[in-house]
């Protein structure tokens, strides 16, 4: 997301800062180059987990001293209102496009979806085209078998219930009276504490599973779909295909699964554990849908 | 219903003073200094103490009462032991009490509880920076039923509707947020304040506090010649965490209390 903005920032010659978590800037050390490289100032916060959670609440900080002269701009599906929407509506072409290109190859809707969660926007982004109600009872049942990855250490709803972070109401992990847990995820994106409101409310109407793999499965499941592929997805992503992975066997062979690549292996620093201390420098193409562009 | 917060502040009216709310984080360092610092602050001058309930990610604070709300975690507090200081309290003194929270402290004790024992602790009011009342739905009913007041926040780029639908919705008093910012910020613009203490004011009769980057007894005087009270808290905060890394300086309240015995005076003139 940082790049994205950085990149919009240096076209139409605005300023861009950046608030980053500094333990994500190391994690991220390549992407953090690319934004200063557009000319962006990217700033590392080093309050509390130094991750995603720390870095919003310094951003809206920011936001709210400047607000006269400043926009406000949020990757994922997080923050008030009509942050999560806006966003899920921006993020909206991926499954558009995926609705668009499968029911030309295939001529019929997949019977299951597969993304990654942090806040959520590539989920949402993919789910959104799939369960907006237009084709009745056959789409929502469809819609049941959208399943999402997230980090086991973050895993919102196995550990989590209803709290309030940073304007949003949503699942959250939380201490007994309300303190915001720590969370750890092998990947910077899922290292969140909370998850984009619209997902909690479809998991509460039980029209998407949650579910979690482990640090372990996601490293696997990259390896496996860069042997197998020549694709190098982010971790995130690497998450998704972990989940596919289990639920490919479970269906029919005519069955049609879509997996989102939501990010490029690109964005891992020399510390990710699949580097080997050298530059990760190949871009991933999309699998079998689009691609996001969202972090 | 009358509320303590009514009482103060129209017996302050009929002094012709202005009432000084001093913040201090609960349990920053400990409760049992919070308890003495509340008794120290009132004898000094403290009209009203608001007392900030720590969160671990509060939005609206800057360093300075970032770091305490990380002392008074570190040091076990949370809002059911702060409920039972404040009954502790209330042995001791009457001062008006006002709790300061993040919405998720609430909704993680229940906001029905949470009124109920408040009120019954002796808690005269409730701030949450970050709940607009038209989301404060959950709460109305049960602080209603408790007889707590909700004081709700303008900041200065509120509009005109805005202003009028929220200072109706507040109870004891308006917190108007004298800048666009985080607690602690050097931006106090008083033009700005006056002029937006002055419409608020129109559209309500409940008083008008002003709070956010008041730092000096100078800055006191300014707004308290604008505003119905003042609200002065990183700037104790500050004095309070120098004073715990140097004791030697003075008591417990050695070197906070002359800054609100100045801010007293320079409100009252």
């Amino acid at each position: 997301m940082g790049s994205a903005t950085a990149t919009v920032a240096a076209m139409f010659g605005l300023q861009c800062e950046v608030y980053m978590g500094t333990e994500d800037m190391q994690r991220q050390a390549l992407n953090v180059f690319r934004m200063r490289l557009l000319g962006a100032t990217v700033t590392g916060v080093d309050a509390g987990s130094r991750t995603l959670k720390d870095a919003i609440s310094e951003a809206m900080r920011d936001w709210t001293t400047n607000i006269r002269t400043t926009h406000y701009i949020l990757g994922s599906v997080l923050g008030a209102h009509p942050y999560p929407m806006m966003i899920r509506d921006f993020q909206s072409i991926i499954g558009r496009e995926t609705r668009r290109q499968i029911l030309a190859a295939e001529g019929r809707l997949p019977d299951c979806l597969i993304a990654c969660v942090g806040g959520g926007s590539n989920a949402i982004g993919l789910f959104h085209a799939f369960i907006s109600g237009q084709e009745g009872e056959n789409d929502r049942r469809r819609s049941r078998r959208h399943g999402v990855a997230s980090g086991k250490h973050a895993a919102r709803f196995a550990g989590g219930r209803p709290g309030v972070l940073q304007g949003t109401m949503t699942y959250l992990l939380q201490g007994d009276d309300g303190q915001v847990n720590l969370t750890h995820s092998v990947s910077a994106g899922l290292d969140y504490a909370a998850i984009g409101p619209e997902h909690s409310y479809l998991r509460d109407q039980g029209r998407a599973e949650y579910t979690s793999v482990t640090d372990d499965e996601a490293m696997a499941a990259f390896d496996l779909l860069a042997r197998e592929e020549g694709i190098m997805p982010a971790l995130e992503s690497a998450h998704a295909v972990a989940h596919t992975i289990k639920v490919a066997p479970t269906m029919k062979k005519n069955q049609l699964l879509v997996v989102n690549l939501s990010g490029r292996g690109i964005r891992m620093s020399s510390r990710s554990p699949r580097c080997g201390g050298s530059r990760c420098d190949i871009e991933a193409r999309p699998y079998l849908c689009t691609a996001s562009s969202a972090r | 219903m009358i509320s303590k917060l009514d009482r103060t502040f129209a017996q302050l009216r009929q002094r012709g003073e202005k009432a000084l709310i001093a913040y201090v984080m609960a349990g920053d360092p400990s409760l049992q200094e919070t308890e003495q610092l509340v008794v120290e602050l009132e004898q000094a001058g403290a009209d009203i103490i608001e007392l900030g309930v720590p969160f671990s990610d509060p939005i609206a604070d800057g360093p300075v009462i970032q770091q305490a709300a990380e002392r008074a975690l570190r040091s076990g507090t949370s809002l059911r032991t702060i409920i039972s200081m404040v009954a502790r309290l209330r042995v001791r003194t009457q001062i008006p009490l006002v709790l300061m929270a993040y919405y998720n402290s609430i909704h993680a004790f229940g906001p029905e509880r949470f009124c109920q024992e408040a009120a019954q602790a002796g808690v005269d009011g409730l701030i949450m920076p970050d709940m607009p009342p038209d989301e404060a739905g959950p709460l109305k009913g049960p602080a209603a039923a408790a007889g707590l007041p909700l004081i709700f926040l303008l900041a200065p780029t509120s509009t005109a509707e805005r202003r009028t639908f929220v200072a109706r919705q507040s109870q004891g008093f308006v917190y108007y947020v004298s800048l666009t910012g985080i607690t602690g910020a050097k931006l106090l613009n008083l033009a700005d304040v006056a002029k937006n203490v002055e419409k608020i004011r129109k559209v309500t009769h409940l008083p008008v506090a002003v709070g956010f980057g008041v730092a000096t007894p100078e800055d006191a005087a300014k707004v308290a010649a604008i505003a119905d009270g003042v609200i002065v808290g990183s700037a104790i905060v500050k004095q309070i965490e120098a004073h715990r890394q140097k004791p030697a300086d003075g008591e417990a309240c050695g070197r906070i209390c002359p800054l609100i015995e100045n801010c007293h005076a320079s409100g009252s003139a």
